[in-house]
């Protein structure tokens, strides 16, 4: 690390490190000072009470103002604590948490980026944080034209005429451009029945594609990581609603044959679904638009920098190309002369697919990421993928060779290794993993995608500096030779967090998930 | 690695016992290796039909979310009820107490296709190149 002035802060004269001292992780990880934190429920005293009411007036009686049966007894085992005692339970319970702000967090396809604070702080203006959702439109010209002009930008970048806006979140974006797809077949006498998934998809594009009555046909990706145009030509036919293609794939790869795979969908009059999820990598550099996708949804919290959670909800707004745009759901907002209007009324648009979500959307989101598509304007966005790329593309050239790379294909904005040369010596890709935490970063995504074995799936971001990914990879290599001198050390990591190796079987098998009074847990 | 000679295979890694037009299913050892722990497994209703190739259940692991997928077509006729509440049978005994169904196979034909136990040791072994 940078340090030019060598400072380190020594310890006192006489005093030494006791045996349990631990060493330094490669990403700056010391066990510090975490406290032990029993359940809410475990603590307290019976009759406190954190606040101050005032006293119960002489000769009052409930029974006598409320029905019996609403009337409620004593609640067994409610916790009895003072305020004092409730703020130290979270905040302790919040320093064992993990986030972007603390430290580094490569969770492939998960596009875990930073969060810019000047976003927030925009998203926190009165104005759009106060708007209640029914002030009638004359009162939220400001919110509608900012959902407006979020609409215009998004669809630009991604190359689509209109985007639908009110998804609340990546998944539920996938669901409603399947419903969308549905709906157009329709309109055309025949849903059809089927949905063409490369075996890289997420999970949730069969999910998306069963919650539409859609069976799934799963497409074998070539031994260089790409769908190939013979396999989707194999398996298309008129029966064939979409294909859902994720592009970057989830390995990375760069789908280069997407226009061709496009002509022989359409030709058969099925339509192309772009998993946006991966959109970081192709920002303001390539559009789905033009590669022939017909819907995609884009993952504000990814790409966008908006939260993933904890700082608010998802966003999953859906691009979508001119013949399927009578069937977005509403409300949509349009321009009409200088003011902006929400459409919500179904006879403006008879084909619409209706209402997927309350009110208008997860509009907090879209304020954050207008705030970030104007901050960096068009050159920055393209900068956001080229860097994305670049990281990614720094950490794969400097751990080829300590992890094995299961396809060599050239890879966009994330990198996926696995456990091959680790196996011999017992080690899998949980305990690379579960060691990572011990240097002080978030592990990768691991065993996914599914097509590899043991996979270790790493998107850094453009957000890190060459300094972090330099820290990162240390740790890594690390790993890879602690993997052969002492793989038991792998086997009992982490050792730095306040819980050790969970046993993550158990919690799956035997799930503990509510207290109850006087429960006993084996 | 353990594949019984007298089961028949798929390439989707389940093992099939043929005991006249009954047949049972489960995963193979390879696929519980594979897997890990399996810490939840969905399986069919009696009466369900499946299809040779489709989908029948889910088996789910520590690591992965996995399809099952029918061997031969046919009507389910016995279901592995026990398996949901005790999921590592799978990884335990995968031929035997970790059964998950049988089918009651409508066509003949779709035996002879399955893979014996050398033809799959030698598949799994190419897969793992």
């Amino acid at each position: 690390m940078a340090n030019p002035t060598g400072w380190k802060p020594s310890m006192e004269k006489g005093a030494a490190p006791g045996a349990d001292a631990l060493d330094t992780g490669l990403l700056g990880a010391t066990r510090g000072l975490a406290m032990e934190e029993p359940l809410v429920f475990e603590q307290g005293s019976p009759g406190r009470i954190g606040v101050s009411l005032p006293p119960v007036p002489a000769g009052a009686d409930p029974s006598a103002e409320i029905p019996a049966a609403l009337l409620r007894g004593e609640i067994a085992g409610m916790p009895e604590m003072a305020e004092l005692e409730v703020v130290r339970h979270f905040t302790r319970l919040s320093q064992w948490n993990w986030g972007i702000d603390t430290g580094f967090y490569p969770l492939g396809s998960c596009t875990m980026k930073y969060n810019p604070k000047s976003s927030e702080a925009l998203a926190r203006l009165p104005g759009f944080a106060g708007a209640h959702p029914l002030l009638p439109g004359s009162m939220s010209q400001g919110a509608l034209e900012l959902i407006w002009k979020l609409e215009r930008s998004l669809s630009e970048v991604a190359g689509f005429p209109a985007s639908v806006m009110s998804p609340a979140a990546g998944a539920q974006g996938e669901l409603c451009g399947l419903m969308m797809i549905r709906a157009y077949h329709v309109a055309r006498g025949n849903p059809r029945h089927k949905v063409l998934i490369p075996d890289t998809a997420h999970g949730t594009n069969p999910a998306s594609a069963a919650f539409n009555g859609y069976s799934t046909v799963t497409l074998e990706s070539g031994p260089d990581g790409r769908l190939h145009p013979e396999t989707v030509a194999k398996a298309m036919d008129d029966d064939v609603a979409a294909i859902m293609i994720t592009n970057p794939n989830t390995l990375g790869i760069f789908e280069s044959h997407i226009a061709e795979i496009a002509e022989i969908v359409h030709a058969k009059g099925g339509l192309v679904y772009g998993d946006g999820a991966n959109f970081n990598a192709l920002l303001g550099v390539a559009r789905p638009g033009d590669m022939g996708f017909d819907v995609m949804q884009y993952n504000l919290h990814k790409t966008f920098a908006t939260p993933h959670g904890g700082g608010g909800p998802g966003s999953g707004p859906v691009g979508v190309a001119e013949p399927l745009i009578p069937f977005m759901p509403l409300p949509v907002v349009v321009k009409e002369g200088e003011t902006y209007r929400l459409v919500t009324d179904p006879k403006e648009r008879p084909q619409t697919i209706g209402k997927i979500r309350e009110f208008w959307g997860n509009t907090g989101m879209f304020v954050r990421a207008w705030a970030l598509i104007r901050e960096l304007g068009p050159e920055g966005l393209r900068r956001v993928a080229e860097l994305a790329v670049l990281n990614a593309n720094y950490v794969r050239a400097k751990l080829v060779g300590h992890y094995n790379l299961p396809y060599e294909t050239e890879t966009l904005h994330e990198v996926v290794f696995d456990d091959k040369l680790q196996k011999d010596a017992g080690v899998t890709t949980m305990d690379v993993a579960k060691r990572l935490i011990d240097h002080g970063s978030h592990p990768p995504t691991v065993y996914f995608p599914l097509v590899v074995h043991g996979a270790l799936m790493i998107e850094p971001t453009e957000t890190e500096s060459k300094e972090t990914l330099d820290q990162f990879v240390a740790a890594m290599q690390a790993i890879a030779a602690e993997s052969k001198t002492d793989p038991e050390a792998l086997k009992g990591a982490p050792r730095k967090t306040v819980r050790a190796r969970l046993d993550e079987t158990r919690a799956a098998r035997k799930p503990v998930l509510r207290w109850t009074p006087g429960m006993k847990v084996e | 690695m353990n594949f019984p000679d007298d089961l028949k295979y798929t390439r989707d890694h389940e093992w099939a016992r043929v005991q006249g037009n009954r047949v049972t299913v489960g995963i193979t050892d390879f696929a519980q290796d594979a897997l890990g722990d399996v810490v939840y497994v969905e399986l069919p209703e009696v009466g369900d039909v499946v299809k040779k190739g489709e989908t029948f259940g889910v088996v789910e692991s520590t690591k992965a979310v996995s399809d099952l997928f029918a061997p031969v077509s046919g009507k389910v006729v016995e279901v592995n009820a026990p398996l949901v509440d005790a999921p590592e049978t799978v990884n335990e005994d995968p031929y035997e107490e970790g059964w998950m169904i049988v089918i009651e196979s409508t066509d003949a034909k779709e035996l002879a296709e399955l893979l014996d136990g050398a033809a799959y040791r030698k598949f799994v072994e190419e897969e793992q190149e």
